[in-house]
């Protein structure tokens, strides 16, 4: 077996082994139970009610399991030493780190498909199948960014962080641009240059506010073009970060 | 070049192309997109207030504001010579109702509710917000007595609704307090009658505001005693004609 294989699969088998699995069930219950409280202190579109709760609430609660996930194991890997020791082996540092890469994306995979499994019973599943496709390619790009955190940082406290800041800011920064380019403000040079921060900003940031949306779930699957987009503009940003994570871990002296 | 770093000479050539494609890609991507805009008949049902508090996550000054942002992000666009005219007042009244709710103390709704949605040329419209300030004016008469001394102007000047201005006047003389409230504010009515030329009421309740004694600033008294003086010639003037 290929060697960026086998370390996916080992990166697997440790996930599989860890808490990850019962933290799962344990998001998968809450958001049940939550969307099923709630539902019932609604007065209408009891229905629409759970899809978009449970669909906020497992989409966010995946991408911080997934994330702590990562960072911990990058970590603790670093710290017992067993980053040496499978440098040691004939491993070049890229296989090393695509191969971790690849392992997190599966993680990242089963976490997105146990999360779409319990949107069946409110949305129809062609809906479904696109939102869980959108969600897998959106831990995939969360795997890579916590991996390069990680990897760079050395701390579990700053990349979990930094992972979060990045996470709320790529979600948000669409609404922080049109708060930018509100009609009252005023066209001094300083709101001039606050604006061209922002754009500037947002050109370094996918735009996660157009992936996995709750209303595909509740007014129906998007369109092949919308989905492509967003899909696409998830993979490109995962492969910078991919590029940029191996960019600095090949400058690592190990 | 940090310690624990290698040279950059390291870094294999395939992995510095691989990063400059993939940062090209991604700015591309990023530039060819059109920056998001909000359009004046996007803007969705006002949440309750009870709502907004919740989300505010225990800080509800900070998300009254950003509220107030998110609001005011709807219009038709810069460079529109009418902006706010097509806005669906009913929906900007209630957000404006749920962000005042949520930080009572915040001036900001009203101040926008006065200066910028009142101005727009639409007297349907301008009396929706000149409603909301005075509903939210009785509320809190020594706080929000700008907003609706505004309002009693606009309702004067620009709707040229003389009843409207004075019954927005009357209010501000009679709720309001406040010792720090100016002179101009307090005698708003009065000034009003006199357009209205209900010289008799002028003169009573300018004779009432000297009798009352609240007035303490000789300057100030002594130019509504002027005041007063000049409107009992023009009502003796009026009675010989």
């Amino acid at each position: 077996m290929l060697p960026v294989l086998l370390l996916a699969r080992s990166t697997l088998l440790e996930a599989r082994r860890s808490g990850l699995p019962w933290l799962a069930l344990g998001l998968l219950a809450a958001a049940l139970g939550l969307a099923a409280f709630l539902s019932q202190v609604a007065v209408t579109e009891s229905r629409e009610f759970q899809a978009a709760f449970a669909a906020a609430l497992l989409r966010a609660g995946a991408a911080f399991l997934l994330a702590a996930h990562v960072a911990a194991s990058v970590v603790r890997e670093a710290n017992d030493k067993v980053l040496e020791l499978a440098l040691a082996l004939p491993l070049s540092r890229s296989q090393y780190w695509l191969g971790k890469l690849c392992g997190y994306a599966a993680v990242g995979l089963a976490l997105a498909a146990a999360c779409a499994l319990p949107m069946l019973l409110w949305a129809a599943p062609g809906s479904v199948a696109l939102w869980g496709a959108s969600l897998a390619f959106e831990l995939l790009l969360l795997g890579a960014a916590t991996l390069f955190f990680a990897v760079t940082l050395a701390s579990v406290v700053s990349a979990i962080a930094a992972t979060a800041g990045f996470y709320l800011l790529a979600r948000s920064i669409a609404a922080i641009q049109l708060l930018a380019r509100g009609p009252l403000a005023e066209e001094t040079w300083t709101q001039v240059v606050a604006r061209g921060a922002v754009d500037a900003v947002a050109l370094l940031l996918p735009r996660l506010d157009q992936a996995t949306r709750s209303d595909w779930l509740l007014y129906g699957s998007p369109a092949a073009a919308e989905f492509g987009a967003a899909v696409g503009s998830l993979l490109v940003y995962t492969a910078l970060l991919a590029a940029a994570g191996l960019f600095d871990f090949n400058r690592r002296n190990l | 070049m940090r310690a624990g770093e290698r040279p950059l000479a390291a870094v294999p050539g395939w992995l510095w192309a691989a990063l400059a494609a993939s940062l090209a890609a991604q700015v591309a991507l990023r530039s060819l997109s059109a920056p998001p805009a909000a359009a004046a008949a996007d803007l969705p049902p006002a949440p309750r207030a009870a709502a907004l508090r919740a989300a505010s996550l225990g800080e509800p000054a900070s998300a009254a504001r950003l509220a107030m942002l998110y609001v005011q992000a709807f219009d038709l666009g810069a460079g529109n010579a009418l902006p706010y005219r097509r806005l669906d007042y009913g929906r900007l009244r209630a957000w404006l109702r749920a962000i005042l709710d949520t930080d009572p103390r915040s001036s900001y709704p009203l101040f926008a509710a006065a200066r910028v949605y009142a101005e727009v040329d639409d007297p349907a419209r301008a009396r929706v917000m000149l409603e909301f300030i005075h509903e939210a004016y009785l509320e809190a008469p020594n706080r929000r007595w700008p907003a609706l001394a505004h309002a009693a102007l606009l309702a004067k000047h620009r709707l040229r609704d003389l009843p409207l201005a004075r019954r927005y006047a009357a209010d501000l003389q009679r709720l309001t307090a406040d010792p720090d409230v100016p002179l101009w504010a307090k005698q708003m009515e009065i000034f009003i009658l006199e357009d209205m030329n209900e010289l008799e009421a002028a003169r009573i309740m300018l004779g009432g505001m000297l009798a009352s004694g609240h007035l303490r600033d000789p300057g100030e008294r002594r130019f509504l005693k002027e005041r007063l003086d000049e409107l009992e010639r023009r009502l003796a003037s009026e009675r010989q004609r």
